[in-house]
C-alpha cells in the first residue's frame, strides 16, 4: 500500500522547540543543574590596552571563605597550542587590548566570585597604545587574503583611465563604526570534568568545532570533549568559534575539581567575544551619461589586532554585484591594540554593501536616473533584476518624486530609498544519521546548533520528505558534539549543509531495504560542487521620516524582496529576513561602539549605551521572496537566508534619509546630531 | 558587589549610620553597586515606610510621597489632568518594568549616565576627586553644555525631575523644605557632591503648587524608546490675549541638573506668544552654553524644542 | 526570608547581595527568567512581582520578604500560544521576559484599546536581538483584541 504524505518542506511549521521556549523549559548553557558543588567563575579584565601584567595580589580578607581559586598567568595550568591566540588565556604576561582576560576567580557563590574579582590588585606595566583606525594610518598593510579565503585585491580593466574618462563620476568615502553582535544570551559555559573527559554546556554555533578547539588546549582528542548546546540565545557570528569563556570554565573546573559555571557579564562581551571592525571605504564610480557603469573602485580599510589577523572581506561583494569593464577592489588593515574583530552577521557584505549601495544612490542622483533603474541597467543577474522590479511594485516605489527634500507632512520630512543585497550561497561538508525507532518513527541526528534560525524545525521538514514520512513522525536531535559531525551555523550555510547530510542519511535509510540505521557524509559531494558565482540576491526598500525639529529618524516602512533559493519554511524564513532587516536598521540608525582613544577602548559597553532597535523603532516591516529554487546547489534547492537581510537594508535607510532631507550621511550611524545642523 | 548589611527603616527620621545608604526602588543603586561604582556598607530599605501616597494639598496642589512608584504617579488622575508635563515625562522614562520599581525620590537622586562615571575602571572626579575627567577630551556627545566645569560635565538623566523643575516643585525632607532647584548643586570643583542633602537626610515627599497653565514635556533620544534623553524640554505656559502671562521652562540632558531656564522665562513674560519670541527666549538661555567638540548640536536641539513645545501650548 | 514563587512558598537564606533573578536561577532552579544584561537594560529577566512586571535583576531578594513572584514557569496565558502561532521569537532567550512583560502590560492597560504603536511603546523595555518585534506585536495584538 502506498500512502501519500504531504510534503513538509515549504509548509509554515511552527518551531519544534517553541513550546519549551514559551514556558521557560528550554535550557541554555548556564542553566544546567550539574551537582551540589557547582562553583562560579568571574573573569578579571585588563584595565589597560597594552602592557604587561607583572603580578596579581589577592586581598586575603575579601570573600576568604568562598574563593576557591584565583588564576592568572603566574599559576594557571599550561594549555596546549591554540590556533586562535585569544584562547591561550592566562598563559603569558602580555596585554594586547583593554578588556582582555588576565585572571579568573572561582568561588562558591556568584556574589563572592564577582566581588573577589573586583578586589584583585593587578600590577601592570602599561605602555602607550594605538587604537584609532585612520585611512592614513602609517602601518596600513595589505593582507594576503581576506575572509574566508579571497585575494585581498582584484582588478579587471583600467579603472583609473575608465574613471577619469567617465561622463559622470562619484568619489565618496563611507565610514562604519565598530559594531557588536550583542546576542541576548551572553556567552556562557558550564564545565565539568568526568575523569579525564571534559563536558561543556556551552553557548556556541558549532559544537564539534568547540570540542576540537578546547580539546586541543587541554591535550584531549575532540571525542573526549562533550559539548552540549541544546539552545543558543543568539550568536550572529560571535559564537562561531570557542571564546575564552569555554577555556576559562574548563580551566577553573580542572583546578577546583568542581563544575564551574562562567557566564560572561554583558559588559565583557564588548571586548572578549569579538566585534565587526570599523571600516573606512572609498568608492569611486564612473558611468556613461545613460547610466552604464564604466569604472568601479572600492578600497576598504579596517583593523585587526596584535594577536592575529582577521581580515573582513568588505569589498568582495563589489567584485560581482554590478557589471563594469573596469572593477578594482582592495583591502588594507592596521594592527591596533584592540580586540581581534570577528564574524558579525554578513561579515564583509554588511559594511561593504552599505558603501556601494549608497554610492550607487549618489550616482543615480548625479545621473538624474531612477535608482532602481540604475541598478537594473548594471546587473547581469536576472534574479536581482526581478527583486528590484517586483520589490519596487510591491513597495509602491514609483509614486515618488525623485527630487530630495520635497515631501513634508507637518514636522516630518519623508523620503524613500532602495538598495540591493547579495550574499554567497555556501555549503560545507556535514554528516548525519537516521535511525528507525521501535514505533516506526525516525530519529535524525546531527551535531548542528539552532541559534534561533529554525534549524531544528527545517531539518525535521527536510528529513520527513526524504523519508517519505509525515512531519510528526520524525525527531531531530542536534546541539551535541557527539552526534555526527556538522559544519558551523554560520555564513548562512547551516540549512544547506546540514540539510544535504540529513537528506542523504534519510534517503539511505529509506532505500536500505529495512536497515535500522543509515548515515551519510556529504564531504565528497560538497568538495566536488562548484560554489563559485552562487549568490542570493535581494532588494530593500525603506520609507523614512525625519523630524525637522529634532532630527529624529523613524523608519515608517521597510520592505525586502529576496531571491534566496527554495524557501523551506515560510514562517521561520520570514522571521530570519525581517530579523536581519531590523539589525540593518540598528546599523543604519543606532549602533556604534564609541572609542575613547585615550582610554584605548570603547566606552559603550552595555545595552543602555550600545543601542539596538527596540519595539518602538520597528513599525511596518515585511519580507517577501521569489520562487527561486536552485536545484543544482543542494538537494533542497535552498540558499542561506540568515544574513542577507542586514545586507543593503542600512543603505536603503540612508538613501531614504537623503531623499527625505537632502542630507547625505556618510558616517554611520545616522543619528540626529548629524542631521540636525542641516535640517 | 561589595557586601553590606541590610535593614529596613522603621521611622522617617532615624537617619543613617556612617557608610549607609537608603535603598528604594533600587533601579539605579543596585545597578551601580554591581558595577562597583556605589559601595555602601549598609543598605537601609525605605520602601516599607508609609511614603507611597499621592494626596491633594489645601492650596490646590499635590503632595507626592517619596516612595510612590513612577508608574503609579504617571497614571494618577490628578497628575494626568492637572500636570500633564509630569505624566508625559514619567512615561517617557525607562521602561514599564523600571517605572514599576522606581520611586519619586529615587528618580530625583539617580546618578549621571556619563560613561566614565558608570565604569569603575575609568578615571572620574566623582569616583575619586582629582582623578580627572576623561569626558572633556573623550566621549561627551551626550554631556553638558550648561552648568558644567572642567572637573565634570555629567548630565542629570532624569525626565521626571525636569518636569518637576518646571512645575516649581518643593522637596520635603525629614528636616526641611527645599525648592527642587535648590536640591542640586553644580559640579564646580567638587563634582562628587551632587545635592545639598546631609548624610541620612531622607526625602519624604515632593509638593506641587496648584496648576498654573498648560504644560507639556518633549523628550528626544537616540532611539524611539527605552533610552535616556539627548535633550528634553518641560514647559508650563499661560497665555492671555496672545501674550505670555506666565511661563516656566526646564531643560533635560544638557546640564548636571535639571536646568531651569530663568533667562528664557524672563525674556518671554509679557511678550507675544509667537514663534519668534520663543526662539529669542531660547537664545537668551543658550547664550551661556559652552559646548565641546561633539555636543554643540544640543544647542540647536533645545532651541528647536523650546519653540516647538511652546507653540504647541500657546 | 519567605517568598511565594508561582504559588509555592519558599524559605530562603540568601546572601544580601543576591538578586531576585539569581535567587530564581541559582537557588530555586527556575531558569526561565533570563540574564541578558543584569542591569535593567534588556528586560530578559522580567517577572511579575505581586502582579506587576519588574526587572528581577535589579531587585535584591532580601527586600522581598512576604512577596509573591510569578515567573514564566508559573504562567499559563494565551500570549504563550499566540507567540507560537506568530513566531514571536527566534533564539528564545528574550522570550520569557517578553511574555511576562506582555502579561503585565495587558493588566496595566486594563482593557484599554492598544493600537500597535501603543503596544510597541509599552513593550520597549524588552529587547529582542533576533528582531522578532513585529511577530511579538502581532501575538500581543491578537490576545489584546479578545
Amino acid at each position: 500500500m502506498t500512502t501519500t504524505t504531504e510534503r513538509a518542506v515549504g509548509q509554515p511549521h511552527r518551531r519544534v522547540e517553541g513550546p519549551d521556549k514559551v514556558t521557560g523549559a528550554a535550557r541554555y548553557a548556564a542553566e544546567y543543574q550539574v551537582g551540589d558543588d557547582l562553583a562560579y567563575g568571574w573573569v578579571v579584565q585588563s584595565p589597560v590596552a597594552r602592557g604587561t601584567l607583572t603580578a596579581v595580589a589577592v586581598d586575603p580578607l575579601v570573600e576568604a571563605d568562598d574563593v576557591l581559586a584565583v588564576l592568572w598567568h603566574g599559576n594557571a595550568p599550561r594549555l596546549g597550542k591554540a590556533d586562535d591566540p585569544e584562547l591561550a588565556v592566562l598563559q603569558n604576561d602580555r596585554i594586547s587590548y583593554r578588556g582582555q582576560a588576565v585572571a579568573l576567580v572561582v568561588a562558591r557563590t556568584l556574589e563572592a566570585a564577582r566581588e573577589a574579582a573586583a578586589s584583585l590588585q593587578l600590577a601592570i606595566d602599561a605602555e602607550p597604545h594605538d587604537t584609532v583606525l585612520r585611512a592614513d594610518h602609517p602601518d596600513l598593510y595589505t593582507p594576503e587574503k581576506v575572509n574566508p579565503d579571497f585575494p585581498s585585491e582584484s582588478s579587471t580593466g583600467d579603472v583609473d583611465a575608465a574613471f577619469a574618462g567617465a561622463a559622470v563620476r562619484v568619489d565618496v568615502t563611507y565610514r562604519t563604526p565598530a559594531l557588536h553582535n550583542s546576542p541576548m544570551e551572553p556567552h556562557a559555559t558550564t564545565a565539568l570534568w568526568a575523569g579525564d573527559d571534559l563536558v561543556l554546556y556551552d553557548s556556541n554555533q558549532h559544537p564539534p568545532g568547540i570540542a576540537a578547539t578546547v580539546g586541543a588546549l587541554f591535550d584531549l582528542p575532540a571525542a573526549r570533549v562533550h559539548v552540549i548546546t541544546e539552545h543558543v540565545g543568539g550568536g550572529f557570528g560571535s559564537k562561531g568559534t570557542a571564546r575564552p569563556n569555554a577555556v576559562l570554565a574548563a580551566m577553573g573546573a580542572k583546578v577546583t575539581g568542581r563544575p564551574v559555571r562562567l557566564a560572561l557579564p554583558r559588559q565583557a562581551l564588548f571586548s572578549m567575544v569579538g566585534h565587526r571592525t570599523p571600516t573606512i571605504q572609498q568608492i569611486r564610480l564612473g558611468a556613461t551619461a545613460d547610466g552604464k557603469l564604466t569604472a568601479v573602485d572600492h578600497q576598504a580599510v579596517g583593523h585587526t589586532s596584535r594577536l592575529f589577523e582577521f581580515a573582513e572581506q568588505t569589498a568582495v561583494s563589489t567584485r560581482h554585484m554590478y557589471e563594469a569593464p573596469a572593477v578594482r577592489t582592495g583591502h588594507r588593515l592596521a594592527r591596533l591594540d584592540m580586540p581581534t574583530p570577528r564574524w558579525m552577521r554578513a561579515p564583509g557584505e554588511a559594511p561593504g554593501m552599505l558603501a556601494l549601495e549608497c554610492a550607487m544612490d549618489e550616482l543615480a542622483g548625479s545621473l538624474e536616473l531612477d535608482p532602481v533603474e540604475l541598478r537594473v541597467r548594471n546587473t547581469g543577474f536576472d534574479s536581482y533584476r526581478k527583486c528590484l522590479g517586483l520589490g519596487a511594485d510591491r513597495f509602491g516605489w514609483h509614486d515618488r518624486d525623485p527630487r530630495p527634500r520635497r515631501r513634508r507632512e507637518g514636522d516630518w520630512w519623508i523620503g524613500t530609498g532602495v538598495a540591493g543585497a547579495t550574499y554567497p550561497a555556501m555549503i560545507q561538508p556535514s554528516s548525519a544519521r537516521a535511525r528507525r525507532q521501535p514505533d516506526g518513527d525516525v530519529e535524525v541526528s546531527i551535531a548542528a546548533a539552532d541559534l534561533g534560525t529554525g534549524a531544528r524545525t527545517v531539518l525535521t521538514q527536510i528529513a520527513a520528505d526524504a523519508l517519505g514520512l509525515p512531519y510528526d513522525r520524525v525527531r531531530v536531535r542536534i546541539g551535541d558534539s557527539t552526534l555526527p559531525q556538522a559544519s558551523v551555523a554560520g555564513g548562512s550555510s547551516g540549512t544547506a549543509s546540514w540539510g544535504w547530510a540529513v537528506t542523504g542519511a534519510c534517503r539511505a535509510l529509506r532505500e536500505s531495504g529495512g536497515l535500522d540505521e543509515a548515515t551519510f557524509d556529504s564531504t565528497a559531494l560538497v568538495e566536488k560542487l562548484n560554489q563559485e558565482g552562487k549568490h542570493a540576491f535581494g532588494a530593500h526598500f525603506a520609507e523614512v521620516r525625519v523630524d525637522a525639529v529634532t532630527g529624529e529618524v523613524r523608519v515608517s516602512r521597510l520592505y525586502g524582496m529576496y531571491a534566496a533559493g527554495r524557501i523551506l519554511n515560510p514562517r521561520t524564513a520570514r522571521s530570519q529576513f525581517i530579523g536581519g532587516m531590523i539589525m540593518g536598521m540598528g546599523m543604519a540608525l543606532h549602533e556604534e561602539s564609541v572609542l575613547d582613544p585615550a582610554m584605548g577602548t570603547w566606552v559603550t559597553h552595555d545595552f543602555a549605551e550600545y543601542h539596538v532597535p527596540v519595539h518602538a523603532d520597528v513599525e511596518s516591516i515585511e519580507a517577501e521572496w521569489l520562487d527561486d529554487p536552485d536545484e543544482g546547489l543542494n538537494p533542497m534547492g535552498s540558499k542561506g537566508i540568515g544574513e542577507i537581510g542586514i545586507v543593503g537594508s542600512p543603505a536603503a535607510i540612508l538613501n531614504a534619509i537623503h531623499h527625505a532631507t537632502g542630507i547625505r550621511v556618510r558616517d554611520l550611524p545616522a543619528r540626529l546630531d548629524k542631521l540636525l545642523p542641516s535640517l | 558587589m561589595k557586601t553590606f548589611t541590610y535593614r529596613t527603616a522603621t521611622s522617617l527620621d532615624e537617619g543613617l549610620e556612617p557608610g549607609a545608604t537608603f535603598l528604594a526602588g533600587g533601579t539605579n543603586l543596585v545597578d551601580l553597586m554591581k558595577l562597583g561604582v556605589a559601595t555602601p556598607d549598609v543598605l537601609v530599605d525605605v520602601t516599607k515606610l508609609p511614603l507611597d501616597e499621592v494626596s491633594d494639598r489645601p492650596d490646590g496642589g499635590l503632595r507626592i510621597g517619596a516612595g510612590v512608584r513612577n508608574s503609579d504617579l504617571a497614571v494618577h488622575p490628578r497628575v494626568r489632568q492637572d500636570y500633564p508635563v509630569l505624566s508625559q515625562a514619567l512615561l517617557a522614562g525607562a521602561s514599564g518594568q523600571l517605572r514599576n520599581m522606581a520611586t519619586t525620590a529615587g528618580n530625583l537622586l539617580q546618578r549621571t549616565r556619563c560613561r566614565y562615571f558608570m565604569d569603575a575602571t575609568m578615571p572620574c572626579n566623582k569616583h575619586e576627586p582629582g582623578s580627572g575627567c576623561p569626558a572633556q577630551e573623550g566621549d561627551h556627545r551626550n554631556l553638558a553644555i550648561l552648568g558644567g566645569s572642567p572637573s565634570c560635565i555629567a548630565t542629570h538623566p532624569s525626565d521626571m525631575a525636569v518636569a518637576l523643575t518646571a512645575l516649581d516643585a518643593v522637596v520635603q525632607t525629614d528636616r526641611r523644605s527645599l525648592a527642587l532647584g535648590d536640591l542640586y548643586v553644580l559640579p564646580g570643583s567638587t563634582p562628587e557632591q551632587e545635592t545639598v542633602l546631609s548624610h541620612g537626610e531622607l526625602i519624604t515627599s515632593v509638593d506641587l503648587p496648584d496648576p498654573r497653565g498648560k504644560s507639556a514635556y518633549r523628550k528626544v533620544r537616540d532611539r524611539a524608546s527605552y533610552a535616556f534623553a539627548v535633550g528634553s524640554v518641560a514647559a508650563v505656559l499661560r497665555v492671555d490675549d496672545g501674550t505670555v502671562a506666565d511661563v516656566r521652562l526646564a531643560f533635560g540632558a544638557v546640564a548636571p541638573k535639571p536646568w531651569r531656564a530663568y533667562r528664557a522665562e524672563e525674556a518671554l513674560r509679557g511678550r507675544p506668544a509667537t514663534r519668534s519670541s520663543f526662539l529669542e527666549a531660547a537664545d537668551a538661555e543658550l547664550a551661556a552654553a559652552t559646548p565641546l567638540r561633539d555636543n554643540a548640536y544640543k544647542i540647536t536641539l533645545i532651541r528647536n524644542l523650546v519653540a516647538s513645545v511652546l507653540e504647541g501650548l500657546a | 526570608m519567605d517568598l511565594r514563587v508561582n504559588g509555592e512558598p519558599h524559605s530562603l537564606d540568601l546572601d544580601p547581595r543576591t538578586t531576585l533573578l539569581d535567587a530564581l536561577r541559582e537557588h530555586m532552579g527556575l531558569t526561565g527568567a533570563k540574564k541578558g544584561c543584569d542591569h535593567g537594560q534588556c528586560g530578559a529577566c522580567t517577572v511579575l512581582l505581586d502582579g506587576r512586571r519588574v526587572n528581577s535583576c535589579l531587585i535584591l531578594a532580601v527586600t522581598l520578604d512576604g512577596a509573591s513572584v510569578t515567573t514564566i514557569e508559573g504562567l499559563s496565558h494565551p500570549v504563550q500560544e499566540a507567540f507560537l502561532e506568530h513566531d514571536g521569537f527566534q533564539c528564545g532567550y528574550c522570550t520569557p521576559g517578553q511574555i511576562c512583560s506582555a502579561v503585565g502590560m495587558l493588566a496595566e492597560a486594563d482593557g484599554a484599546s492598544l493600537p500597535d504603536a501603543e503596544i510597541r511603546e509599552r513593550m520597549s523595555g524588552n529587547l529582542c536581538r533576533c528582531g522578532a518585534y513585529p511577530n511579538i506585536v502581532a501575538a500581543i495584538r491578537e490576545v489584546a483584541a479578545r
